[in-house]
């Protein structure tokens, strides 16, 4: 990762899906508020299933005390990133733990699990992204990991907070697959280096504005990217937060 | 109206009745779901399915003698592999299957 202040050359021939915010499916059960960029339980759109193995990226937000009772998981690679509060988690390998800002948690569902997601406060929302990424191997062994990443490491460049390799930073998932997240002082720019050639990125803005390549982007729009090595990324507001996710194009 | 007749493999019990109970929820959606092979090419040898999901713990080996065998019996039948094991990803694969 390189940053500048001077604009990056750009490489025009990637090809890009723009997901606008206000595109997204919307699901709003009362204790629960979920935006879908991919199809996911009762929103279904053709024209949104997937980038690559990305299969689900939900933005949700549980209000205070409520959540998602016991239910299961299976072969699928399933990653929580909190933005806002606190997520109580208990599975059934035993573990019970509380994530929030700066955690990233992946469950690798493989044969089969069990668990529960709760806000943990009485006093505040709860917002958090849940991603599901198709796995590289069918029926593995489940596994739970999380890490505490140090904010600091993010400002104005890219942290990685998750890769296929258990001794890279951040947590590991059975797939080949790279997250990044940055927060950036207005006028950064940014370049990122495709890992694995024939990987596609989706960028998902959390906070703010930017430009990827030659495409603007608000808050919680989706821009996917293929066909390219590298790409280019400023910030147009301040304290502006986004996440990559790098993805195989093909399960 | 004709109801879409579903069998689901899988070794994983509780997922398993969750994947029967969320699709018999549908009106016209009907699963059967069983954990052995061997049940599952009894009864398919005895009913009409349009669509086999296979579900968590099935071995590759098992899952090509499965796809064989349910090929050569109901070459319409659509033989789709399940992620997530729940309702996220349920409704579109099987929509899917359905085009």
């Amino acid at each position: 990762m390189e940053n500048t202040n001077t604009a990056p050359s750009i490489d025009t021939n990637f090809k890009h899906v723009l997901h606008k915010a206000e595109t997204r499916g919307h699901a709003n059960h009362g204790w629960l508020e979920s935006y879908h960029t991919f199809s996911f339980a009762n929103y279904q759109n053709r024209e949104r299933m997937n980038f690559g193995v990305l299969r689900v990226l939900n933005d949700d937000r549980v209000n205070q005390g409520m959540g998602f009772g016991k239910h299961p998981h299976d072969n699928m690679e399933i990653i929580s990133i909190p933005l806002e509060g606190d997520l109580e988690h208990q599975d059934s390998m035993g573990n019970t733990t509380v994530i929030r800002e700066g955690d990233v948690q992946a469950m690798s569902a493989g044969t089969g699990i069990f668990h529960s997601e709760y806000n943990k406060n009485q006093d505040q929302l709860v917002k958090f992204l849940q991603i599901w990424i198709y796995p590289n191997k069918k029926n593995v062994t489940p596994r739970y990991d999380q890490v505490t990443l140090d904010l600091n490491d993010r400002h104005n460049k890219l942290q990685q907070v998750l890769s296929p390799n258990p001794e890279d930073e951040g947590v590991w998932i059975h797939q080949d697959a790279w997250f990044h997240m940055g927060k950036f002082d207005a006028g950064v720019a940014t370049q990122y280096q495709i890992k694995k050639p024939g990987n596609g990125v989706y960028i998902f803005v959390l906070k703010g504005d930017f430009t990827v390549q030659n495409i603007n982007l608000n808050q919680r729009d989706g821009l996917g990217i293929w066909d390219t090595d590298s790409l280019s990324l400023t910030a147009n507001s301040e304290g502006a937060e986004v996440l990559l996710m790098e993805v195989p194009m093909q399960l | 109206m004709k109801k879409v007749n579903i069998l689901y493999i899988g070794r994983h019990l509780e997922i398993l009745q969750t994947v029967i109970r969320l699709i018999n929820k549908q009106d016209n959606w009907q699963a059967q779901g069983v954990l052995k092979d061997e049940e599952a090419k009894a009864i398919f040898a005895a009913y009409n399915f349009d669509i086999v999901l296979l579900g968590c713990g099935i071995l590759e080996e098992e899952e090509t003698a499965l796809r064989s065998f349910f090929e050569k019996q109901q070459p319409h039948c659509r033989i789709v592999q399940h992620y997530g094991g729940g309702s996220g990803l349920l409704t579109s694969e099987i929509l899917l299957a359905l085009e």
